[in-house]
């Protein structure tokens, strides 16, 4: 079973390292790992989709939540969440099949953020199984490079 | 606030927190801290021989008195040294301040001269670590250092200091408390939880407490024993709970576990309700888990909520301090006689006691007379392996903070150093450290401040020329293989007391043993007893690892 994992953290040294730690040296298992300062320049939020089972889980959470430096733990799984994945995919595109590239970003709601002669550089967001899907489609015209960050999520609502 | 140095703050903040001793070894990153030392009459700084020594001895005094204990080391080596007694009291829980230079805050990462990234490498063994890099933060950082390693599950917190912010001045002044917004440990049980665990205890017909070292930190003893006594339930301890219950009280089964007694092993298999209190169902206590306590609802109360249902599914979770929800249990238990259940209990006693066989000079019955010899009074350190066993088993354990051994990391080496931080902490107590002759070896080099500070531990060595603990799983599993466990080439440990300045004594008759005792218990010196005891002598009973408590070898009358 596959959780988000969110946690409000001190924005400090050390922090990001002592999680890592946590997650290798426990052998807990993690899929994405996402970092970034948050509306307090104090404080970062670490979203991390980790699997296994509900006793896993629970020691994930319990775990993190005994680090000092981490000042809140919440697992969103079951809860009403926004779930993002952000890439940046460089798709060896030839000026003759360029047209059907930007079709698929434009299904997408994607963007071109650079252009080349020989490439393409694109940028998508959402949901992991859409950005899958964008990646099957491109896959054809030739994949050079790419990146994802990993999963960030809120709770839906106020 | 006038200006002051980095090191002023250090000894202020270590004098606002209660701390009368520091152990610790000197390096070039620490000299301005020792410095501030040198004129300062309140504040015993004393001088041990390995960083490691330094660690444990902290710790010892910590175990032993209650208090946080204060070592101190230098950068790079220094500073690694520190790391199995850092891990050690991470382990045991045991709260501990670690002071570290540093090399110049511009040299960090530098690879500069002693350097190590040590808060880096103790992170996964400490309780919080802080890199000190502006003198302003110092005071606030120690603070709250103490402050974490004392309260909630205490541990050791690291402190790293830059020799140039030991150097450097500020006005600030010291904070009077911290606030730590990611560290708030709960210790009030959560009502409705304490109402559920008192329904099950009223209801259950064969309870059992299974107590650990978190009843000793809590110093929650005198309320785990109203708990017994009202409910006729019989205590099992771990090895950091001896003491915690006086195992003389006819509701005592005495240690649990792999070698724990029959009756506790046979108990934790039938019993309907397994109280556990302050433990964590560490495998050397449960042994096989999916034979653990097969009959029994699990009720876990401990301050950690990390610990709870870890190895063992609970279905009583209770988050908070022994003691206070001990208080809360107290109040909404009844009465119950429990006759059928403690009668069962007494038959496995009366069975299965603990037992020894045979002439010579046993360990078993050199504890013994150590028991009697101090009236049961002494503070009993022990090193790890069949020592250690010896002692848990053999020592009639009646008080909290009595029994001080490396439970979780099992560390050899820690007992003697320990003994002297207890020693420190406890100036007026016989403090033994019931030793093998490997352990010893590991922090021996300790005679030497033992002996010049003037601090009497008794060392007592059980002698069998062999690393015993690993011999005695390679003769009992590996076909007697005696792969590198004989200690050839081990010292005349009298000769090595009296080089250092203690007094030595080598005892080879049963006959000998009281009057070795007695002399040594006496006298206020430090003392090495070395016992040559029964070479191939094993520790029963005992549980294979890996298989259910019940099914032990040996050891049985």
């Amino acid at each position: 079973m596959r959780h988000v994992i969110s946690a409000i953290v001190e924005n400090k040294p050390g922090v990001l390292a002592h999680i890592a730690g946590l997650f290798a040296g426990r052998g807990f298992n993690i899929d994405s790992l996402a970092v970034g300062e948050t509306e307090d320049p104090m404080r970062s939020r670490m979203t991390v989709v980790a699997r296994g089972d509900d006793a896993v889980l629970e020691q994930i959470r319990k775990q993190l939540g005994k680090i000092i430096d981490v000042i809140k733990v919440v697992d969103f799984s079951g809860a009403d969440t926004v779930e993002r994945d952000l890439m940046l995919i460089k798709v060896a595109a030839s000026p003759d099949r360029r047209g059907e590239v930007f079709e698929i970003v434009e299904v997408f709601r994607g963007k071109v953020v650079d252009i080349g002669p020989k490439h393409l550089t694109l940028e998508v967001s959402g949901p992991e199984k859409k950005i899958e899907a964008f990646i099957d489609l491109v896959k054809p015209y030739g994949v050079k490079e790419l990146v994802r960050t990993g999963r960030i999520a809120l709770a839906r609502g106020a | 606030m006038p200006d002051r140095n980095g090191a002023h703050i250090l000894l202020e903040a270590l004098k606002a927190e209660g701390v009368d001793t520091v152990f610790g070894v000197p390096g070039g990153a620490v000299i301005p801290l020792l410095d501030a030392f040198y004129d300062d009459e309140d504040l015993r700084f004393i001088l041990m021989r390995h960083e490691q020594g330094a660690g444990h001895a902290a710790d010892g005094y910590a175990r032993a008195s209650g208090k946080v204990g204060v070592c101190l080391a230098t950068s790079g080596p220094g500073a690694t040294n520190l790391v199995t007694a850092l891990a050690t009291a991470n382990f045991d829980s045991v709260p501990m301040v670690a002071i570290t230079g540093q090399v110049k805050t511009h040299l960090i990462g530098n690879d500069a001269f002693q350097e190590a990234d040590i808060t880096g490498i103790v992170r996964p063994c400490t309780k919080h670590t802080y890199l000190v890099r502006d003198v302003t933060r110092l005071g606030e950082y120690l603070r709250a250092a103490f402050h974490i390693a004392r309260t909630g599950r205490p541990g050791p917190v690291l402190v790293d200091i830059p020799v140039d912010v030991a150097v450097a001045k500020t006005g600030a002044p010291l904070p009077d408390g911290v606030d730590i917004p990611g560290y708030k440990p709960v210790y009030k049980g959560n009502r409705r939880q304490i109402k559920r665990a008192a329904q099950a205890i009223n209801a259950a017909e064969r309870p059992l407490l299974y107590v650990g070292g978190g009843v000793v930190i809590s110093e929650a003893s005198d309320l785990l024993h109203e708990v017994a006594v009202k409910g006729n339930i019989p205590v099992t301890t771990t090895l950091m709970a001896l003491g915690a219950f006086p195992e003389d009280h006819p509701l005592s089964l005495k240690m649990l576990g792999m070698h724990g007694t029959a009756y506790a092993n046979y108990a934790v298999q039938e019993a309907d309700l397994l109280i556990a209190v302050g433990a964590r169902f560490d495998d050397r206590i449960t042994g096989d888990v999916t034979n653990f306590a097969p009959n029994a609802t699990i009720l876990h109360i401990d301050i950690d909520p990390a610990s709870i249902s870890k190895n063992i599914r609970v279905d009583i979770p209770v988050v908070g301090d022994a003691s206070d929800v001990l208080a809360g249990l107290l109040s909404l238990m009844e009465h119950r006689d429990r006759k059928v259940w403690l009668e069962q209990i007494q038959a496995w006693k009366t069975e299965y006691p603990l037992a020894y066989k045979g002439d010579g000079l046993k360990p078993q019955y050199v504890v013994e007379q150590i028991c009697e010899a101090s009236r049961g009074e002494a503070i009993v350190c022990t090193e790890v392996g069949q020592n250690q066993m010896w002692a848990a088993q053999w020592y009639t354990h009646t008080r909290p903070r009595h029994f001080i051994s490396s439970g979780g990391l099992g560390t050899m080496g820690y007992g003697f150093p320990a003994a002297i931080g207890a020693q420190v902490g406890r100036p007026d107590a016989i403090v033994v450290d019931v030793a093998g002759d490997g352990s010893i070896q590991m922090n021996i080099q300790e005679l030497a401040p033992a002996v010049h500070e003037k601090i009497p531990v008794k060392v007592c060595i059980l002698n069998n020329g062999y690393l015993g603990m690993v011999r005695q799983w390679q003769e009992l599993f590996y076909d007697r293989r005696y792969s590198a466990t004989r200690l050839l080439g081990n010292p005349d440990f009298v000769a090595v007391a009296e080089a250092y300045g203690a007094s030595g004594v080598r005892v080879t008759r049963p006959e000998e043993v009281r009057p070795a005792l007695d002399r040594a218990f006496a006298d206020r010196e430090v003392w090495v007893l070395d016992f040559a005891i029964e070479p191939e002598e094993n520790v029963f009973p005992m549980v294979p690892a890996g298989e259910a408590i019940d099914r032990m070898i040996g050891g049985m009358a």
